[in-house]
C-alpha cells in the first residue's frame, strides 16, 4: 500500500482529526505520505513526521489560500498520478468532503465515506461504516484503485510515533474552472459566547424548542444544573442561537460529565460533536429520533412540559 | 434562466429501512419520498424563480421508474418538469458510476443553475455535488445556508468548522444548500391537481449516451463486503413521558450522580 493522507490546516496548526487520519494509516503499514496545500504552510510540514509520514508533499501557493476545494483537486490529481498512491485518506469536514469527491470523479477512484475504523483484512484495505443511523455496520471495499476514503470527523486520536518527515515541495498546475470559485469573506465568527468545550453539564437545544424563545427553558435548566448551553447547527443557522455555542461536525466537540439534548433529533453531524459525554439525557417527542439509540435516558414527551418542571425539580434538590 | 434541481428518491422516514442481506443495497421496496434534504433545493429554485421571472426549473433523478411518484411532490410545489433516468443497469450506482450519469443528464439540459440538497437523508453522504461539479468543470459552493444572485454570479454564505464563509462562483455553477436555507413550501391543492399534466420524461443511460459499464455496479469502485450488526450500546433506557418523567429524569440524574 502507498498512502497519501491529505492534512487540513487552520490559523497555523494541522487539523487534529487529519493527523488521527495520518496516525491510524501509518499503523496499518506500507508507504504513507501526507500532503499540505496552502500559502505560507510548509513550515507546519515538518510536524507531520512526528505522527507518521515520511514525506509530506507541499504546495504552497496564493491560489491555494483560501480554503476552497477546487483548486485542491487538481493539486491532489497531479501528486496521485505522479506519485503512484494507490490510497488517497481524508479526515471528513466540510472542505475535505467536496475534496475527496471531486478527486474520486477525477481519478474514476472509489469513495468509500463515513468510516469509522480502517482495518486490513487478508492484504485488502477495508472500511467499516455505520449506516441506516448506525443500526447496520458495513465492510466497505474498493474494487480498483485508487482507494479513497473519508473518515468520520473524531474517529481517530492523533498518537506521536516520534518519526521525522521529509518536506517535499511540487507544483500543479491548476484549472480555470478550479479557481472560478472565490472566497470573499472567511470565517468570521458572527457572535461571540461562553465557551462550552470545559463546561461539566450541557443542555443542549434544537429545532424542537420551536423558535429562538424556546431558549430560555434551556438556558433556565442549564442555570440550575450549573452548566453551559449548546444549540444544533440547524438552529444556529436560523439565528436562533450564536455559532460560539454550537456543537456537531461543523461546530466543537464535547465530552461533559452530563449533556442534556433538549428538541434535538440527534443526526450523525450532531452525534460526532457529543457522543463521549458521559451521560446522555434525551428529551424528543417523536420516538423514532435517532438520539434515543445512543442516549443513557431518553424521555419521549412535549419538552415544553418536562423542562421547566424538571429545572424546578433540580432547584428545589439543590436547595435542599 | 434555467435551474435543474438534482434530488433523491429515498425511504419514507416513518418506514422501517433496512437493507437487504442478498443484494447487500438498501430494500427500496417501501413507500419512499423525496429526500428531505431536496425539497430545500427545489425551494431555493422556486424563489429564484419568483425573483428572477422566466426561469424554467427541472427536477432530475436517477432511480427506478416509481421514483416518478415521490418526484411528482416537486412539480406539485411548482417546478416545470421532471427528467428521470431509470435503467436496471444503473443499480448499484456508487458516486463514480452516479456523477457520471447525473453529469450526462446535466450536459444534455445545460442548465445555468444546478441545486444539490445538502445531503440524502439513506446514505448521509454529501459528497454528489462535488463529483458532479467535477465531471462538469463548473465551480462549486456546497452547504449554502443563504444565497444571493447578481449578474451572472452567484454568492452563498456557509458554515464551515471555523465560522462562516462567503464564496462567490460565477454561472453556470453547482450549489449545494443546507436544510437551514429556507422552510419550503406545502404543495397547493391547485399545484398537485396540476403537477400530472407537466412533462415527465423517463430516460434510459443509451438516451444520455452513458455505456452499460460505466454504470451501475460495472460502472462502480466501490463495494459492499459484508454487513454486520453494530459494536453493542451501553444500556439505554426510552420511556413515554405520562407525567412524571421530570421526576425520573431528576432520579437517573441522581443515581448516576450527575447532580
Amino acid at each position: 500500500m502507498k498512502t497519501l493522507v491529505f492534512l487540513e490546516h487552520h490559523e497555523g496548526a494541522l487539523q487534529r482529526d487529519s493527523l488521527g487520519v495520518l496516525s491510524k494509516a501509518a499503523s496499518l503499514g506500507g508507504e504513507v505520505d501526507a500532503v499540505l496545500l496552502g500559502q505560507g504552510v510548509e513550515g507546519l510540514a515538518a510536524e507531520a513526521g512526528k505522527f507518521g509520514a515520511r514525506h509530506v508533499h507541499v504546495m504552497d501557493d496564493v491560489l491555494l489560500a483560501a480554503p476552497l476545494p477546487q483548486p485542491r483537486v487538481d493539486a491532489l490529481e497531479t501528486l496521485v498520478r505522479g506519485g503512484g498512491f494507490d490510497t488517497v485518506l481524508f479526515a471528513a469536514s466540510v472542505l475535505s468532503a467536496d475534496v475527496a469527491a471531486g478527486l474520486a470523479a477525477r481519478l474514476d477512484g472509489g469513495l468509500n465515506y463515513d468510516l469509522t475504523d480502517l482495518v486490513v483484512e487478508d492484504g485488502e484495505l477495508v472500511g467499516k461504516r455505520p449506516a441506516l443511523g448506525d443500526s447496520v455496520y458495513v465492510d466497505a471495499g474498493w474494487t480498483s484503485e485508487p482507494r479513497l476514503a473519508l473518515v468520520r470527523s473524531g474517529t481517530f486520536e492523533p498518537s506521536e510515533s516520534g518519526g521525522s518527515a521529509e518536506v517535499v515541495t511540487f507544483e500543479s498546475r491548476l484549472q480555470d474552472f478550479s479557481l472560478a470559485a472565490v472566497m470573499v469573506e472567511q470565517a468570521h465568527e458572527e457572535a461571540e459566547g461562553p465557551s462550552i468545550e470545559e463546561a461539566d453539564v450541557i443542555v443542549a437545544g434544537g429545532r424542537g424548542l420551536g423558535g429562538p424563545e424556546g431558549f430560555a427553558q434551556v438556558e433556565e435548566l442549564a442555570k440550575a444544573l450549573g452548566g453551559a448551553v449548546a444549540a444544533t447547527r440547524a438552529v444556529v443557522d436560523a439565528g436562533w442561537y450564536p455559532y460560539s455555542a454550537q456543537v456537531g461536525q461543523t461546530g466543537k466537540t464535547v465530552s461533559p460529565k452530563l449533556y442534556v439534548a433538549v428538541g434535538i433529533s440527534g443526526a450523525i453531524q450532531h452525534k460526532v460533536g457529543m457522543q463521549s459525554s458521559a451521560l446522555i439525557v434525551a428529551i424528543n417527542k417523536d420516538p423514532n429520533a435517532p438520539i434515543f439509540e445512543y442516549a443513557d435516558f431518553g424521555v419521549v414527551g412535549d419538552l415544553n412540559e418536562i423542562v421547566p418542571k424538571l429545572t424546578e425539580l433540580v432547584r428545589q434538590r439543590r436547595a435542599a | 434562466m434555467k435551474i435543474a434541481v438534482c434530488v433523491k428518491c429515498v425511504p419514507d422516514s416513518s418506514a422501517q429501512t433496512r437493507i437487504d442481506r442478498e443484494t447487500k443495497r438498501l430494500d427500496r421496496s417501501g413507500e419512499a419520498a423525496l429526500n428531505p434534504f431536496d425539497v430545500n433545493a427545489v425551494e431555493e429554485a422556486l424563489r429564484v424563480r419568483e425573483e428572477v421571472g422566466e426561469t424554467e426549473v427541472v427536477v432530475i433523478s436517477l432511480g427506478p421508474e416509481r421514483a416518478l411518484e415521490p418526484m411528482r411532490k416537486a412539480l406539485a410545489m411548482g417546478a416545470d418538469r421532471l427528467v428521470l433516468v431509470a435503467d436496471e443497469a444503473a443499480a448499484g450506482s456508487d458516486l463514480v458510476a452516479t456523477s457520471r450519469i447525473l453529469a450526462a443528464v446535466l450536459e444534455r439540459e445545460s442548465p445555468d443553475l444546478v441545486l444539490f440538497g445538502q445531503q440524502a437523508s439513506d446514505s448521509d453522504g454529501a459528497v454528489l455535488q462535488a463529483a458532479v461539479a467535477d465531471r462538469l468543470q463548473r465551480p462549486l459552493i456546497s452547504q449554502v445556508a443563504e444565497l444571493t444572485r447578481e449578474d451572472g454570479v452567484v454568492r452563498g454564505k456557509r458554515q464551515t468548522e471555523y465560522g462562516y464563509d462567503v464564496i462567490e462562483a460565477p454561472l453556470p455553477a453547482v450549489v449545494a444548500v443546507s436544510d437551514a436555507i429556507n422552510e419550503p413550501r406545502y404543495p397547493s391543492l391547485k399545484g398537485i391537481m396540476g403537477a400530472k399534466s407537466k412533462p415527465q420524461e423517463t430516460l434510459s443511460l443509451g438516451a444520455i449516451g452513458v455505456s452499460l459499464e460505466e454504470a451501475g455496479e460495472a460502472g462502480s469502485r466501490t463495494t459492499v463486503l459484508a454487513l454486520g450488526e453494530p459494536p453493542a450500546r451501553g444500556d439505554t433506557v426510552k420511556i413515554e413521558d405520562d407525567g412524571s418523567a421530570p421526576q425520573k429524569i431528576l432520579e437517573f440524574l441522581l443515581e448516576k450522580k450527575a447532580i
